[in-house]
């Protein structure tokens, strides 16, 4: 198969330009609303809490506020890259490149995922200054957050393609992303969970993406690390799969 | 005649929820030319070039670019494809520079700076080169699109309403343009609806309306073919019957024998020559003319001509 590394190289240096020039958005955004939530949960609330699973509250916390933060940006930032030149028709230029669907998401996801590392950088340095904490797996810690951007960057591309307004470009991760988010054990355990919510609980995917990205940071999870690995590289390979065909069929790219 | 830069056979496209855009397409178009699409809006000029480009998926026919056929061997004819939309279609916040050298690499081709800045230089976009996109004017813009369509040196360039919404004088700057691009070998197929657009540029026009192809031919061949001259001579006193020497002329009496109407020629000066010789042989027969009215068809009256045609024939 003939894939073109400059055409993908573009892409990628395009998307990561367009993140440095909405710095504000990017950067500022995600450190502000983080640091609300560790004033408020890590040092307020948490001071009164006991440590779950041998994990101090503030600390245990942070992997699923990195969790919150990197899905919806993640996924909202790869959506309006697509949905963008959708919106103003610079897409004919894409289309009219000699350009498949390997240059392009190779553009894409590489872009989502150095974002990705960047944000969690941000969010882990900003965590330092209201909790202890240590990273017991740090370099399993950077894949999976780079998995897990690569995924939703995927996610995200997909549903550029599908929305044809900016209200329903919106409304995925507002009325599902952040809701699952947030019952997915972002501030709790689900094992801490009253029976049978702790096993509804495990119904929701993100459930064990927080999960997992917790046992890189504690080596303590919710559920196997395994499962929460196999999740995420499946959930990979059907964006991936899903995308593929969009391009096939053309379906909202070309008429 | 060698073999064509673009070949088009039985291309076809109908819409999900629409008509047929383009039905039945053949088309050739030789390199280095300048081959101008003419048709009212929705004749599926825009189509065709999509078509052709990667943004439409055609409904059936082949399209061959180079010899390569673009249903299979897309990657490599598309490198040597260039595209200039018709809307202003830009990445607002990027600067010119930038959006030119995201297009060349976008393209596959490496970052070359030089290049770039002769683009610009060309299209006198150089002093515009770090100003965001945005604050261009709408001229501006549309160069902008060119330098980007060029940055992979293309050899086959669709310009798409080139001149859509352009004053005068930038359009004539437009047109000059586009003659040095063919200078340097590039061949052009460019759609307007400006007729004056397609006289001025073209080697060759194609008229399409209703997604088919009317009529395909040189431009001097087509108003050689169809062009017409017309003269209106005003006469002094009002003529009974035409006399027989000028009889063998392509003339009528109208306005109650007061007026002379010629209607002849080829388009291309013969029917001047013959209303010159018309005016003599009235001076020798004695009959006092008081004007003179010459009037060559153009291109437009050609293509009226034809859409006209084409509609009774419809209904």
């Amino acid at each position: 198969m003939h894939f073109n590394v400059r055409s993908a190289l573009a892409i990628y240096q395009r998307e990561m330009a367009r993140a440095f020039r909405t710095a504000f958005q990017s950067i500022l955004s995600p450190v502000l609303t983080t640091s609300l939530y560790f004033v408020v949960f890590g040092s307020v609330i948490g001071a009164r809490m006991e440590p779950i699973g041998g994990v101090p509250y503030g600390a245990f916390i942070i992997p699923g506020l990195l969790m919150l933060t990197l899905l919806g940006e993640t996924t909202s930032n790869a959506s309006f890259g697509i949905y963008m030149p959708r919106f103003t028709g610079t897409i004919y230029e894409l289309l009219s490149a000699p350009v498949g669907v390997a240059e392009t998401l190779a553009g894409f996801v590489g872009a989502a995922m150095t974002k990705g590392l960047i944000l969690a950088a941000i969010i882990l340095a900003t965590a330092t200054f209201f909790v202890d904490y240590e990273i017991k797996y740090p370099l399993f810690a950077a894949f999976y957050i780079m998995l897990v951007a690569a995924s939703f960057a995927l996610f995200g591309f997909i549903l550029g393609i599908w929305a044809d307004s900016f209200e329903k470009l919106g409304i995925i991760p507002l009325l599902i992303l952040t809701p699952l988010t947030f019952l997915g054990g972002t501030f709790y355990s689900i094992r801490d969970l009253p029976g049978p919510w702790d096993a509804i609980a495990l119904a929701n995917p993100i459930a064990f993406l927080v999960s997992g990205l917790r046992f890189s940071f504690y080596g303590v999870a919710d559920v196997p690390i395994a499962l929460s690995l196999g999740l995420t590289i499946g959930f990979l390979a059907v964006c991936t799969t899903v995308i593929a065909v969009i391009f096939r069929t053309g379906w909202r790219l070309r008429e | 005649m060698s073999e064509p830069i673009l070949s088009i056979r039985g291309l076809t496209k109908t819409y999900a929820n629409g008509p047929r855009a383009l039905d039945n397409v053949d088309l050739d178009i030789r390199k280095g030319e300048i081959f101008a699409l003419l048709g009212p809006n929705g004749a599926g000029k825009t189509t065709l070039i999509g078509a052709v480009c990667g943004l439409v998926r055609p409904s059936g026919g082949t399209m061959h670019a180079f010899g390569h056929d673009l249903a299979r061997d897309w990657r490599r004819a598309r490198a040597r494809i260039g595209l200039v939309p018709q809307e202003l279609s830009t990445d607002m916040f990027e600067t010119v520079r930038r959006a030119v050298a995201y297009s060349q690499g976008l393209f596959g081709k490496p970052h070359d700076p030089a290049r770039i800045e002769e683009i610009l230089r060309s299209l006198s976009l150089w002093d515009k080169r770090d100003a965001q996109i945005r604050a261009l004017s709408g001229g501006m813009k549309r160069r902008v699109l060119i330098a980007k369509a060029l940055a992979h040196d293309p050899e086959l360039l669709f310009l798409d309403e080139p001149t859509a919404g352009v004053d005068v004088e930038l359009r004539k700057d437009m047109w000059q343009q586009i003659a040095a691009l063919k200078q340097r070998g590039v061949t052009i197929i460019l759609t307007t609806h400006y007729i004056e657009e397609a006289e001025e540029m073209a080697d060759r026009v194609g008229i399409i309306q209703g997604g088919r192809i009317l009529m395909v031919d040189e431009k001097s061949a087509m108003m050689e073919r169809l062009g017409t001259t017309e003269a209106v001579i005003d006469l002094a006193a009002p003529l009974a019957a035409l006399p027989p020497a000028i009889a063998g002329f392509p003339v009528e009496l109208a306005e109650g024998g007061t007026r002379l109407v010629y209607r002849g020629g080829n388009g291309q000066g013969g029917g001047r020559a013959q209303v010159a010789d018309l005016t003599q042989t009235l001076a020798r027969e004695g009959i006092v003319y008081t004007s003179i009215d010459i009037h060559d068809s153009s291109l437009e009256d050609i293509f009226v001509g034809l859409l006209g045609h084409n509609q009774a024939e419809a209904a």
